[in-house]
Parts: structure tokens; C-alpha cells; sequence
């Protein structure tokens, strides 16, 4: 098994997905099997951080004193260009259907990916 | 074949210096009364959790205080769909010869034995640990994703969300156990504090202190039965992330198995007893179950048809939105009502009709449903 390509959930700006090698079944949530077929070993990559707006929340009320200062912050879910779905953070203003480009923003002491409309 | 014999639930809001063990204790004392059971007829014990006093063998806890020694006892962890589950699987127990009274208990003093951010805290780790939880979603951001979802391919507005929260609260005004009891309008919704957008304080369910509990039985013990006609259950997902198209959630899948199971129609229902977290959620799992059609739901509620005197009552106890949520004690209160009313002892409430229900829980995120028809029998 080819090692793990360090992510954003490791603290590196980079958004990684899998491919499974025998049934081409694309996952976001990363494991050592393809959860559509069980084959082992998918394929991963980075991610180009390309995608549309599925949905958002603007979250008013924070769950914890760690992330009350970043108070209002949008929640996306992302429909991501390689043909996964991923949660992240985004401009305010966003809508279903605007296509976006990630980058990455400090939210309650890790870097997050933050989505930003295109042009 | 297996029967509802005794419900017991206690009201919803304070319950100052009470721990959850004094909350099952009381629900289920009051299933028992209701049944006509002593404590030795009690052979199984189902419970839910309790996230202010978690342990990893509650109902063994809950069995040993309350003084039981049952030949079959386990808790069941299936978030909001707790309670069903675990009524489906009593039924299922019983139906086998496994036991011949299963109480079926759980309860929580969410409110005052803990803080407000501990709850919000704790439920939000429903999310995935690395890729969702670190983004500092709620719940409430769980379920406004799916919200502006649903209002966006379905053209509901947030006005129609609102009315179910009004709907909620004037059915809990009519119940003395209910925590919320002063009437809102839609404008109090539209006003109220935003939480996670679309979603507002009205659109949430409040946290509260309380305990339900039913027997759920071989035999009938009283004049009136209520019988478990059949269940069925879906898990889709878990986490939002992972969660499938609106079209394919898990409602559809689960009430579809219920039907086939039992033989019954949704046009056979005459009573509905539907999770209600958010108000998405119930206008979501009312278009799901095919109580009402595809972004129709709230024109049904601006109608009446899921009022008392409608054609459809619902949650007629004022469901979490109003009557309150104490975790899986919240959705066990749907199942109590329901039981109230088909047995005719639900005093200013009753409604004409509630020979066939339909009951529905949903856990997670729309992960998990349990859809479950009773059936009053003489």
C-alpha cells in the first residue's frame, strides 16, 4: 500500500480523495479499502480544489468557546471537481450552484479549507 | 403478535436535582402502573444513553436501582431513532419468545446536569471526527445544510418551515407536561435568533430534562390493545457528508419496508407520530413518508390537516419542537401520545380517530429512520 498522502486534517494545505483501482467508485473519507466494491488499496490524490456549492449554513451559534469568535462562519458542502462531496468553510455570501476554488484559513487553531466564488 | 401494554412519560422542561436514573425510575414506574405489571413480571429491559451520565452497561445500571432481574437487558444507541429501535426490537423479542414484558425506558436530565455548551458539544460529535467536526458544524449546521438543500429543489421557504414550529407549539399548548406553553406565530419564528441558516431558535428542538417508557408485551393486559402491526428500519449514512441525494434518504426506504411488512397503505393512517429535531426534519419525513406531496407539507399545515380536528393529526403533544427533548426520551413521547390517543385517554387532545398510526424516528443526520405502525385492536 502506497503511503498516505499528508492532508488538511493533518495540518498540510492539501485535499486529498481516493479512487478505487478495480470498480473507479470515488470516496472523500480516507481508507485503506474502497467502500463501494472492498477492494484494497485505492488510488490516492490530491485534490484540485476545484468545485460547486452543494449547500451551505451560515452558523450563528458556535458550538464551543474555541470557535465562538469566528462566529458568523458558513459551512459548505462542496461537490468537489473529481466527483467527491466534502465539507468545508466558504465567503459568507455563497449559493447552491457557485463554483468554487479552495484555499486554506485558520479557524479555532488549525488550518481549514475555506471555498471562494470563482472570477 | 405484540402489544403496547403501559406507557409512562413525565412532563418535559425542569426537572431540578433529578438524575437520569430518577427520571427512567419514574417513566417506567408509571409504564408499569399503567400496565398493570409488578416488577417481577418484567423480563426484558431495553434503554437508551444518557449523555450526561454515560456508562457502558446503563440498562444493568438502570435494572439493578430500579429492581428488576430481567433474563434480557442491553442499552440501544441509535440517536434520535433510539427509542423505535428499540421498540421494534422489543416487539421482535417478544414475538420470538424471548420474553414476555420488555419495558422499554430512557431518560435524561439534558437540562439542568449539564451546561447548554456541553449538549450542543456532545451531539455535534455525531460528525466525522477528522473531516467534518474540526469545521466547527452543530447539529443544527448538519441539519441547515440539508435545509437549504431541500428549500432550493423543492421551493420551500422559511416561512414554510416556520409554520411547523407554530403548528408544534399549539399542540403543546393544550398539554400540561409540555415545556414550551406560550403561542407563536410564524413572525416569532421569522424573528427569533439565528442559529445555523436557515435554521432559527424556533426551527430547533429546546434540550430538557425527562423520561418515557412503554412495555411492550406478548399478551395484553388492559380492556383497549394497542398492537405493533409490523417495523421496518434504513441506514443510509452516517455522517451529512456521506449522506445520499434527497431523493434517496432513508424515510422512503424504511416506512416502504414498514408497508410491505404489514400489508398497509399510508391512506390506511389516521394518526402520524413523526421525529421533529428542526423543522426541516418533519417537513422532510412528512414528504418522505408520503404523508404529504414533494414541497407540499407546509400548505397541508397551513390547512389543518395535521391538527387535532385535521385529517391527519400530528405529534398532538407538541413533538420536541414543544413538548421538549431529553434525548431518546423526546421521540419515546411521540409513542406514548400516540398510545393515549388509541386508547382514547388523551383528555382535550383526543382526537377522532387513531385507530392506525405511523410512527418515525430519525437519528444522525437523516442517517438512520425507523418507521413502525400500530394498530388498535378490542
Amino acid at each position: 500500500m502506497s503511503e498516505r498522502i499528508a492532508d488538511w486534517t493533518q495540518g498540510v494545505q492539501v485535499i486529498t480523495f481516493q479512487t478505487c483501482t478495480s470498480c473507479s467508485h470515488v470516496q472523500y473519507f480516507h481508507r485503506a479499502f474502497c467502500a463501494a466494491c472492498g477492494a484494497p488499496d485505492p488510488r490516492e490524490q490530491r485534490a484540485s480544489g476545484k468545485g460547486r456549492v452543494y449547500a451551505t449554513s451560515l452558523v450563528c451559534r458556535a458550538a464551543t468557546p474555541e470557535t465562538r469568535p469566528h462566529v458568523p462562519f458558513n459551512i459548505l458542502l462542496v461537490d468537489c471537481a473529481e466527483g467527491f462531496r466534502m465539507m468545508a468553510h466558504g465567503e459568507n455570501d455563497l449559493a447552491i450552484g457557485d463554483e468554487v476554488s479552495a484555499s486554506f484559513k485558520p479557524f479555532a487553531g488549525r488550518l481549514v479549507p475555506f471555498f471562494a466564488k470563482d472570477g | 403478535m405484540s402489544f403496547i401494554t403501559g406507557v409512562g412519560l413525565t412532563p418535559f422542561g425542569k426537572h431540578e436535582g433529578s438524575s437520569s436514573l430518577d427520571l427512567m425510575s419514574k417513566a417506567a414506574q408509571a409504564a408499569l402502573d399503567d400496565a398493570g405489571l409488578e416488577r417481577a413480571e418484567i423480563d426484558g429491559i431495553l434503554c437508551g444513553y444518557s449523555t450526561v451520565s454515560p456508562h457502558i452497561m446503563l440498562a444493568t445500571v438502570f435494572a439493578e436501582h430500579f429492581g428488576i432481574r430481567p433474563s434480557y437487558a442491553h442499552a440501544v444507541q441509535v440517536g434520535g431513532a433510539t427509542g423505535l429501535a428499540m421498540t421494534m426490537l422489543a416487539h421482535h423479542l417478544v414475538e420470538a419468545g424471548v420474553a414476555r414484558n420488555v419495558l422499554v425506558v430512557a431518560g435524561e436530565n439534558r437540562l439542568t446536569g449539564q451546561s447548554r455548551d456541553a449538549s450542543i458539544q456532545a451531539l455535534a460529535q455525531v460528525g466525522h471526527p477528522d473531516y467534518e467536526v474540526p469545521l466547527g458544524p452543530t447539529i443544527p449546521a448538519y441539519y441547515g445544510l440539508v435545509a437549504n438543500r431541500y428549500m432550493h429543489e423543492y421551493g420551500v421557504t422559511e416561512e414554510d418551515l416556520a409554520e411547523f414550529a407554530v403548528l408544534m407549539r399549539t399542540h403543546a399548548c393544550t398539554h400540561p407536561g409540555a415545556q414550551f406553553q406560550d403561542r407563536i406565530e410564524v413572525a416569532d419564528v421569522m424573528a427569533s435568533k439565528p442559529v445555523a441558516m436557515p435554521l432559527k431558535l424556533l426551527d430547533c428542538c429546546p434540550v430538557s430534562d425527562g423520561g418515557a417508557a412503554f412495555v411492550v408485551s406478548r399478551e395484553r393486559t388492559g380492556e383497549a390493545g394497542v398492537r405493533i402491526r409490523g417495523c421496518a428500519q434504513a441506514h443510509t449514512h452516517q455522517h451529512v457528508t456521506a449522506a445520499p441525494a434527497l431523493s434517496e434518504l432513508g424515510a422512503e426506504i424504511s416506512v416502504g419496508r414498514a408497508k410491505e411488512a404489514t400489508g398497509l397503505a399510508i391512506s390506511d393512517v389516521r394518526y402520524a407520530a413523526i421525529y421533529d429535531s428542526f423543522t426541516i426534519t418533519l417537513a422532510m419525513l412528512l414528504e418522505d413518508l408520503g404523508l404529504a406531496g414533494r414541497g407540499e407539507a407546509a400548505a397541508r399545515v397551513r390547512a389543518g390537516h395535521f391538527s387535532r380536528d385535521g385529517a391527519m393529526p400530528l405529534n398532538t403533544h407538541g413533538g420536541l419542537l414543544s413538548y421538549g427533548h431529553c434525548g431518546v426520551g423526546g421521540a419515546m413521547a411521540h409513542l406514548v401520545e400516540t398510545h393515549l390517543q388509541m386508547t382514547g385517554r388523551a383528555t382535550n387532545r383526543q382526537v377522532r380517530d387513531a385507530s392506525i398510526a405511523l410512527l418515525h424516528g430519525d437519528g444522525g443526520v437523516l442517517s438512520s429512520h425507523v418507521s413502525m405502525f400500530l394498530e388498535r385492536v378490542r
